[in-house]
């Protein structure tokens, strides 16, 4: 553990390692990797206290383009293995970068349960909707119909969504961003850093090679305002380019109205991300285009026990109560008797 | 061999024997590895030599009365030095007739038959697929035959204490020990306390558990047909505190023991699985020695928390059986590329598949050398014995450190559950292993990492154990080939092989920085016996009783199996014959043949049983009584 209490004062080319970047020409991971690096330098985390790890896929080489610590694992288990980091050494900032192949196809085991126990990591899961380094066959997030290599007649499988599995593991912090809306991504990339306990951002990031487009409607300056809602806790849900639509509950069910016409803002939905319940994320979470804008932002920000304190407190709990471990005693414990 | 004394407090004539070995059978539910385990806590406190074998069903609660859920644990006791828990028995409480069925084979004719007559109605005798009931039928007149009402004796002893009549009957197996306690002269005193230890909170259980002791205690001096007590008296075991100690529960005090003297917390994550899941519940007691155990979602999880607990600079291991290590492998590769210090501890089951998952067996030798993609070498050593299991943990993490590797431990279910004396070490005679991670660079310059390099070697091809959050020294690892010294992902053909070549010369260097094989016996001669793992005992056993008879016999027992001992080609060698005696189809056989183009004979068993000596005897005595010196295969024992 470091003792320099000082912050350190380091620009995002500090995060940068000396290793050339391979993503291919145009793809979404560079305005990531660049947001992660600004970020990084502004909450004063030191690289060395930092680990980025990592499961297999284009995402995953993440951690190789960070001048951190980090580990670029195996499919699916960048969770797992950031749990064994994160236990013994509590201290340290560990992210954990993904895709939606790796995190929802091979890895969904490890990532329900590290959510569920709430470890203070932060997952960020990079959907392109496609398989791009075994060059395009469909995800675990494709939509039905997909035609990709392995689905030349329509993917017959109904998509994951990201976030409704992160809330339903009842995740403390779960947000969306885009890859190219960069002051939105940084944004919520510095407070997925600064939650305590498991962050979950999506970002949508496009693959420009094997599935371009794939986010073009939440992206496109022309359409992004009608098929995009930003929320923010406490506000109503408003979105549209003139600002005239909301999202109201009729009953249990989201509807999108116009404002005017007797329905006022008072009427809409406002965003609680900080409810106990998770309920209010989940339904957002369900808001799909192109019936109803997507939410993004942070759809739920808790405070909730974390499993790598909770874990070692519970041994400090049993030195207080037992003793700091004595081998001669152990070993002697139950019954025992002597030769001489 | 018996000699009458008079030591013994009873009444009646006492027999001295030099060891005696009984099995307690029943119900999955009638106690009886609890009846074992007393008998042989107070056999041990007696001062003998003691070795047990625990068999139980995979069921946790087989239909009541059947065959499929008869429990059964066997104990050993000697005045002499032993290494099993016996092959035949000399007295065997059955408990129901199922149970008798199933284990009287293994009574020894003449033994001691104890027998619940309650059980034996019709119900009960048709489950267990008795038309007649032997005990009528005479066909148990070979025995020391004693039907003791036990159910009726144990409600008897404990009325009135308000107990029902189910609680009543759990109470069975204090009786039956209380019995056997008398007929082997046991003293009382550990098990009372066990039972105020146990049932303190339950004074009326407590109370019942005693009465029903101490009635089938007063019944065995009692009853006439009980005509004789035997004695077995201590053991010259070399000077020192002992305790019983059982294998799961040793493999964590070694792996403890190593955390604390390397000062390193100890990481244990694991999913549940038998027969390892007590090594991680022994862990679980001992948080206060700075002890994490996690219980992770998955197999796969598990070991790839081991990788990164690993990768954060702490000591960790992970523990599971065959199947388990079957979903480990992918990570073990890893660990394999990231060239971390880790153990993994295989407790050895019947396979392949779920297979026999409470039955012993040594069929994951190959899995261990080989069950990964890729070149992939890992050291792997097994234990000997229950005690075993201490050193050969703290010998697992000495490898792993000094070589940066993970380990793989051997263990199997026989040592896992088995257990025996335990000479209780002095602290300071244990050997800590040395753990050093480098500091931050010294010129500030390199304060970025760039010029860390986590894949430059030692004089043993180790790499240094960089901690993160040590400033300077950061890198990435991970399972893509990467260039040596740097550490940078590396596509070159010359590297990948120079890689390749590295990690395994790497492990075999291992070779060096290990004991030489040992012989039991002459190091030359006609026959060299080799095991490895659980039929260390037997083995031992029967070449010594075959070198008593003047045959020229030797016995190797291997702790080191990946790489051998670097004497080990030359010891085999300087023997006319080598028998190869392991639990699976002859796994160790054909490394050896590979390795040593060498034309070892195996003896080869996959019954879920250990060896007896008397099948290695045979086996031995055979091939030294043999002519032609070119015998090849032999058969597995019959059952």
């Amino acid at each position: 553990m470091s003792t320099d209490t000082t912050l350190p004062v380091l620009k995002p080319s500090d995060f940068a390692s000396d290793q050339d970047v391979r993503w291919c020409p145009g793809c979404g991971d560079y305005s990531i990797l660049a947001q992660m690096k600004k970020v990084l330098s502004t909450i004063g985390i030191s690289r060395e206290e930092t680990v980025f790890i990592s499961g297999i896929g284009c995402s995953s080489r993440f951690p190789y383009y960070m001048n951190t610590y980090g580990v670029h694992s195996i499919h699916g288990r960048a969770p797992a293995l950031a749990t064994g980091v994160k236990i013994v050494h509590p201290e340290l900032t560990v992210f954990v970068i993904t895709g939606d192949g790796d995190a929802l196809s091979i890895g969904g085991n490890h990532l329900i349960h590290v959510i569920r126990r709430n470890l203070d990591i932060n997952i960020v899961l990079f959907n392109n909707r496609i398989y791009g380094l075994t060059k395009g066959q469909y995800s675990p997030t494709s939509p039905c119909g997909k035609i990709t290599k392995s689905s030349p007649m329509g993917a017959i499988d109904n998509p994951l969504h990201p976030l409704s599995i992160a809330i339903g593991c009842e995740g403390s912090f779960v947000a969306r961003s885009i890859d190219t809306n960069i002051k939105h991504l940084g944004e919520t990339l510095a407070r997925a850093a600064a939650h305590r306990g498991t962050s979950f951002v999506e970002v949508y990031q496009n693959c420009n090679v094997f599935n371009d487009g794939a986010w073009d409607y939440a992206k496109s300056r022309d359409t992004k305002a009608d098929t995009t809602i930003e929320l923010e806790h406490g506000k109503p849900l408003i979105f549209g380019k003139d600002r005239d639509r909301g999202i109201r509950l009729n009953g249990m069910e989201p509807e999108v109205v116009e404002l005017g016409k007797g329905i006022t803002e008072d009427d809409l939905l406002f965003h609680d991300a900080k409810g106990p319940e998770p309920s209010l994320a989940y339904l957002l979470s369900r808001m799909r285009y192109p019936d109803f804008p997507e939410p993004i932002g942070v759809f739920r920000e808790v405070d909730q026990p974390r499993y790598d304190e909770l874990i070692n407190q519970q041994v400090e709990e049993a030195k207080q109560e037992k003793g700091e471990g004595d081998l001669a005693k152990l070993f002697r414990s139950g019954e025992t008797w002597s030769v001489t | 061999m018996a000699i009458m004394v008079a030591t013994s407090k009873s009444a009646k004539p006492c027999v001295q024997v030099e060891d005696a070995t009984v099995r307690f059978c029943g119900d999955s539910g009638d106690g009886m590895q609890l009846a074992g385990t007393q008998l042989t806590t107070a056999s041990a406190l007696a001062g003998n030599d003691v070795a047990t074998f625990p068999d139980f069903p995979a069921e946790i609660r087989a239909p009541r009365g059947t065959k499929a859920g008869v429990s059964g644990f066997q104990i050993h006791f000697s005045s002499k030095t032993i290494y099993t828990p016996g092959d035949r028995v000399d007295a065997l409480v059955a408990m129901n007739p199922a149970a008798l069925t199933t284990n009287l084979a293994d009574l020894k004719p003449g033994g001691v038959l104890l027998i619940n007559e309650n059980t034996f109605e019709k119900k009960g005798l048709e489950q267990a697929g008795y038309d007649v009931s032997p005990l009528d039928d005479g066909s148990l007149d070979s025995y020391k035959l004693h039907s003791v009402e036990m159910t009726k004796l144990t409600r008897l002893a404990v009325e009135g204490l308000g107990l029902s009549v189910k609680e009543a009957d759990r109470c069975r197996n204090f009786f039956a020990m209380g019995l056997v306690f008398w007929l082997y002269d046991r003293p009382l005193e550990p098990t009372l306390r066990y039972i105020e230890e146990k049932f303190g909170r339950r004074p009326e259980v407590a109370e019942a558990n005693r009465k029903a002791l101490d009635a089938g205690f007063n019944y065995g001096e009692t009853v006439e047909a009980i005509s004789t007590q035997y004695q077995v008296v201590p053991a010259e075991l070399p000077q020192g505190t002992y305790r019983n100690i059982m294998g799961n529960t040793a493999l964590a005090y070694g792996l403890i023991a190593a955390s604390r003297l390397s000062q390193k917390r100890l990481f244990m994550a694991a999913y549940p699985i038998t027969p390892a899941s007590d090594i991680l519940h022994e862990l679980t007691k001992h948080k206060n020695f700075d002890v994490l155990t996690f219980q992770a979602e998955d197999e796969i999880a598990a070991m790839t928390a081991v990788v990164g607990a690993a990768f954060a600079g702490e000591m960790a291991v992970t523990a599971s059986s065959g199947p388990g290590i079957a979903l480990k492998a992918e990570a073990m590769g890893l660990a394999v590329m990231a060239e971390l210090p880790m153990i993994v501890v295989s407790v050895q089951r019947g396979g392949p598949s779920t297979g026999l998952p409470t039955k012993t067996e040594q069929s994951d030798l190959m899995q261990a050398m080989y069950g990964r993609n890729g070149e992939c070498p890992m050291p792997v050593i097994a234990a000997s014995s229950p005690s075993d299991c201490f050193d050969a943990a703290q010998e697992a993490w000495r490898i792993a450190v000094r070589y940066m590797a993970p380990v793989i431990l051997l263990t199997d279910g026989y040592i896992a559950n088995g257990s025996e004396p335990w000479r209780i070490p002095d602290i300071s005679t244990l050997r800590a292993t040395e753990v050093k991670h480098p500091g931050p660079p010294e010129n500030g310059d390199s304060e970025n990492g760039d010029s860390f390099m986590p894949y430059a070697r030692d004089e043993r091809l180790a790499r240094p154990w960089a901690k993160p959050g040590t400033k300077g020294l950061t890198h990435r690892i991970g399972g893509l080939e990467k260039q040596d010294v740097t550490g940078n992902v590396s596509y070159d053909p010359l590297n990948h092989q120079h890689m390749i070549d590295t990690r395994a010369a790497k492990v075999a260097g291992i070779a060096d920085d290990i004991p030489l094989q040992e012989v039991d016996g002459p190091d030359s001669g006609d026959l060299l016996v080799v095991s490895w793992g659980g039929p260390y005992g037997a083995c031992a056993t029967a070449v010594h009783s075959a070198q008593l008879s003047g045959h020229s016999v030797s016995h190797c027992q291997l702790r080191y199996l990946n790489p051998f001992p670097r004497n080990f080609g030359d010891v085999l060698k300087r023997f006319k014959k080598v028998l190869v005696v392991e639990l699976n189809s002859g796994q160790l056989r054909q490394l050896i043949r590979a390795e040593f183009l060498l034309d070892a004979i195996g003896l080869n068993k996959v019954q879920g049983k250990p060896f007896s000596v008397a099948e290695i005897e045979t086996r031995v005595k055979e091939l030294e009584e043999s002519k032609n010196p070119k015998i090849q295969e032999s058969k597995s024992p019959k059952v």
